[in-house]
């Protein structure tokens, strides 16, 4: 397993989590690499815990929540979006690759597709560690935060 | 409340990594409320100087403290005491004040300051605080119906609008509210506005930064030893 990538999935109990389950469910295979934690929403993700991830040894961190307006707490899926870009710049800032960070929107019913992120994600988090550059389809959360003085 | 905003991360991570070991110190009042430099942002910029320092390939430790304020004596405790003298270095996200009051109890310690100390302000909506008092040491609020004119006229007029308002927007920018054209609005809305054909004369701006640094002193609360301490 040396080399694998540790990778921290951030899930919604409402859905990203329930789709996981779902995948299993459909003998989906997606890789051992994801490590999820569950969460009752996404609106519980903030900057520190995304970075502690990273810290504490994480190669990538997936946040998945909700569809756009289909959040149980309203929100919290939208709020998450924006915490996620912020935590992305934060990790630029670093020196580290930002895209080794990523937010995904997967329903209750969407275990395939919790797969294929997966599965598309570990690829991802593989060749930045190879030394790869960013690829031109890793960014899904638009830089929204504005932050300005 | 005051405002503040981090320092950028390089400069941060610059003064860091010029120490083996390296003290954040948050501050739990104005910015923990203006999300500056509380124990959350403390921790973030920990998580950061961590990860840069993978990255980068430097070599210092950093800890992390928070106390509840910077600017009072009393919460510099025996704790706090310990971890900064256990630090070669100290980078405060206090404000300006708390900075200062912490380095100057602990002479012997270099202490950086980790935010830019912006203004005294309000939290007008969640993530978005804007400046109300200049701290002119003279507060005419309640002749301009509750709004400074000193702190939110760029100009500080005491008699305006000027003629760069347009459609109640400052010429300085789009985004700052013409602070003349929201005092008549009020004064308007309160049937107070006659009251703005009085002049109002220049301003002894003595009691404000012109004077100097400036002091406010209780007797009746000091110690006998601090009395004696100022005689």
């Amino acid at each position: 397993m040396a080399n694998e990538p540790t990778i921290i999935a951030f899930c919604c109990h409402y859905c990203a989590f329930t789709a996981a389950d779902l995948a299993g469910t459909m003998r989906k295979q997606y890789p051992t690499n994801i490590r999820i934690v569950r969460l009752p929403c996404t609106g519980k993700v903030d900057e520190n815990m995304v970075l502690h991830a990273f810290v504490e040894g994480a190669d990538g961190v997936m946040v998945a929540g909700c569809e756009v307006g289909s959040c149980h707490f309203i929100q919290g899926n939208v709020r998450a979006v924006k915490r996620v870009v912020h935590a992305k710049k934060l990790l630029s800032e670093t020196g580290m690759n930002p895209d080794r960070l990523e937010f995904y929107h997967i329903a209750a019913s969407q275990g395939p597709l919790f797969a294929s992120t997966s599965a598309e994600f570990t690829e991802r988090i593989k060749h930045i560690n190879a030394g790869g550059k960013a690829s031109a389809a890793a960014t899904s959360a638009k830089d929204s935060t504005g932050d300005s003085q | 409340m005051i405002v503040a905003k981090r320092k950028l991360f390089d400069d941060l991570y610059a003064k860091a990594s010029a120490h083996k070991k390296v003290l954040l110190l948050g501050c739990g009042t104005c910015v923990t409320v203006c999300m500056a430099g509380g124990e959350k942002e403390v921790d973030i910029l920990d998580s950061q100087l961590k990860l840069a320092a993978k990255e980068r390939g430097g070599d210092f430790e950093v800890t992390t403290h928070t106390i509840v304020r910077q600017c009072d004596d009393e919460f510099f405790n025996e704790e706090t005491s310990r971890k900064i003298a256990a630090a070669d270095a100290v980078i405060s996200l206090a404000c300006g004040v708390g900075i200062q009051f912490c380095s100057e109890k602990y002479p012997e310690k270099r202490v950086y300051a980790g935010v830019n100390t912006v203004f005294y302000g309000a939290t007008v909506e969640q993530g978005l605080w804007e400046e109300r008092c200049a701290g002119c040491g003279e507060c005419i609020v309640d002749k301009f119906s509750g709004i400074c004119p000193v702190a939110r006229c760029s100009k500080s007029l005491m008699n305006g609008p000027c003629g760069g308002a347009t459609n109640g927007k400052c010429e300085v920018s789009d985004e700052i509210d013409c602070a003349w054209a929201l005092i008549i609005k009020r004064m308007k809305e309160l049937g107070t506005l006659e009251e703005l054909s009085e002049i109002t004369p220049p301003r002894d701006w003595s009691t404000a930064r012109d004077g100097g640094p400036r002091r406010v002193v209780h007797e009746s609360l000091r110690l006998d030893e601090g009395a004696k301490k100022d005689s």
